[in-house]
């Protein structure tokens, strides 16, 4: 367990927050390890997005604390968030740069040393199959194609901690089918949370699973740890989701 | 990093047809006056050479020439400012900015720094051409240099507000409109401000440029712009970093 500890790269105590007296997070615990995939789970409006916004320095929490890689992202966010790699649900691109433009802007900003920005980029746009579109406009590509700059623009700076927001959404199967398996790579050695509603794409690339209703976390489990207790995830997800719904 | 930010501004500014236009629209205006001036200059002359102390060239042309840039940039920086923040929000590039590990502060700074390198190029154009004058006769470089520091502060002004506006919404155009009048405001305060002497003189930012227009290098008007610049900047690093705490 003591081994464990130490490659701890992020860890959020307590997180809530309330949008005008609405509250969108309560109370979230949470804990990842290096070389693991987490699956967040939930209805719309169970506050994934919010926590995801949390984690990443967009949204301060109303309480709570949040640890990357062991450095306080609230009291020094500038060296916390060199570690966190962010793809949000509506991808931060400029239509109007050229993918390398944009790449190489993106590795500036998140503070590749000056000699190494050309390798990231080649780096990362060989792992998102982007290598034959380095000039082309941002702009003129297709949805699957910008989903994938969206993604290589989160790893370049090789973060250790990954947060992709419904990543392959508006990808054909066989793109889906690569991304999943690009995930699976980059979970090897690092730390990712994939927000999905895809309950199949979970099963198939997460290690966790953590399932969110109403700003609560409701289950917090291993996948092997489903899978040995032989329940499927759609009836856990069905059941946990709608019995807190008929109480209110 | 600042400096990484505003390199990307300018690239983006200079890849759209908007940088352009505007440039080319200030300097035909601009040079259109300036001729126009010059005749008008060249028609008095004699007469002027019979006035004990006659105003000089730079005073007859040139002056009238930095007051209208001003007047264009008024109407034209608001429509730089808006696709900086505004923009941004809309595009949802925001994010990007904000999770990567740089301060806001990094970020209004870079974005300012690359508005006021494209005002430099305007500034820059506009001495050049008022500098021609100095083929024909002995130019007043001093009237020139106040001139130039005069409309150089007064823009920063307007560039910081713009921002300031811009960081308040997501619709570019609201920035935009939003910026122009209140910069017209202040516009309409000079006039005001010019018929009878009050406190409106004071706070008319384009009021304190007429001093260096006149070749009056005044250290409060100096102090008051750039007063003014560094308020709506802090403004608005303020605003941004409560938006990630409020709303």
């Amino acid at each position: 367990m003591l081994d464990n500890a130490a490659s701890i790269t992020l860890s959020a105590q307590h997180l809530s927050r309330e949008y005008h007296r609405h509250i969108a997070v309560h109370d979230l615990t949470l804990q990842l390890k290096q070389g693991e995939i987490l699956g967040l789970l939930g209805p719309n409006g169970a506050g994934k997005s919010t926590t995801m916004r949390m984690l990443t320095g967009n949204l301060a929490p109303d309480t709570g604390s949040i640890e990357i890689c062991g450095i306080d992202l609230l009291d020094n966010p500038k060296s916390a968030k060199v570690h966190i790699g962010y793809l949000p649900e509506i991808p931060p691109l400029y239509t109007e740069m050229t993918v390398d433009e944009y790449l190489v802007f993106v590795a500036k900003l998140h503070r590749v040393e000056k000699r190494s920005v050309a390798k990231a980029v080649e780096n990362s746009k060989m792992q998102c199959g982007l290598t034959d579109r380095s000039g082309q406009l941002i702009g003129t590509l297709s949805k699957g194609l910008q989903q994938r700059v969206g993604i290589a623009q989160a790893i370049i700076h090789d973060p250790e901690v990954i947060i992709l927001d419904e990543p392959t959404v508006g990808l054909d199967p066989n793109q889906v089918k690569e991304m999943r398996e690009l995930i699976v790579n980059l979970g090897q050695s690092r730390s990712i949370i994939l927000s999905t509603h895809i309950l199949s794409e979970v099963e198939a690339v997460c290690d966790r699973v953590l399932i969110m209703n109403k700003g609560k976390i409701v289950l917090d489990d291993l996948l092997s740890e489903l899978q040995r207790k032989a329940v499927g995830l759609e009836t856990v997800f069905t059941q946990l989701t709608q019995i807190e719904a008929e109480h209110h | 990093m600042i400096l990484t930010i505003a390199h990307k501004e300018l690239k983006t500014l200079f890849v759209s047809p908007l940088a352009w236009v505007l440039l080319a629209l200030i300097q035909v205006v601009s040079t259109w006056v300036f001729l126009g001036r010059m005749d008008a200059y060249l028609h008095v002359q004699p007469q002027l050479l019979q006035i004990a102390n006659p105003p000089g060239f730079t005073e007859i042309i040139v002056t009238p020439v930095f007051g209208l840039a001003a007047l264009m940039l008024l109407m034209i920086i608001p429509l730089l400012t808006m696709r900086q923040i505004a923009e941004e929000r809309k595009n949802h590039t925001m994010t990007l900015l904000i999770s990567a590990p740089v301060s806001m502060r990094e970020i209004v700074l870079g974005k300012f720094l690359a508005l006021m390198f494209f005002l430099l190029i305007i500034i820059a154009l506009l001495v050049f051409l008022s500098g021609m004058l100095s083929l024909g006769g002995n130019l007043d470089i001093g009237l020139l240099l106040s001139c130039t520091v005069g409309l150089f502060l007064v823009s920063c002004c307007y560039l910081s507000l713009g921002l300031y506006l811009s960081s308040l919404t997501a619709q570019p155009v609201i920035a935009a409109i939003s910026t122009l009048g209140i910069l017209l405001g202040f516009w309409v305060f000079e006039l005001a401000s010019s018929t009878h002497d009050g406190w409106l003189h004071y706070f008319s930012i384009l009021k304190h440029f007429e001093q260096f227009n006149h070749g009056l290098l005044d250290s409060f008007s100096i102090f008051y712009l750039m007063l003014f610049t560094l308020f709506f900047l802090i403004m608005t690093i303020r605003h941004l970093d409560g938006e990630r705490l409020h709303r």
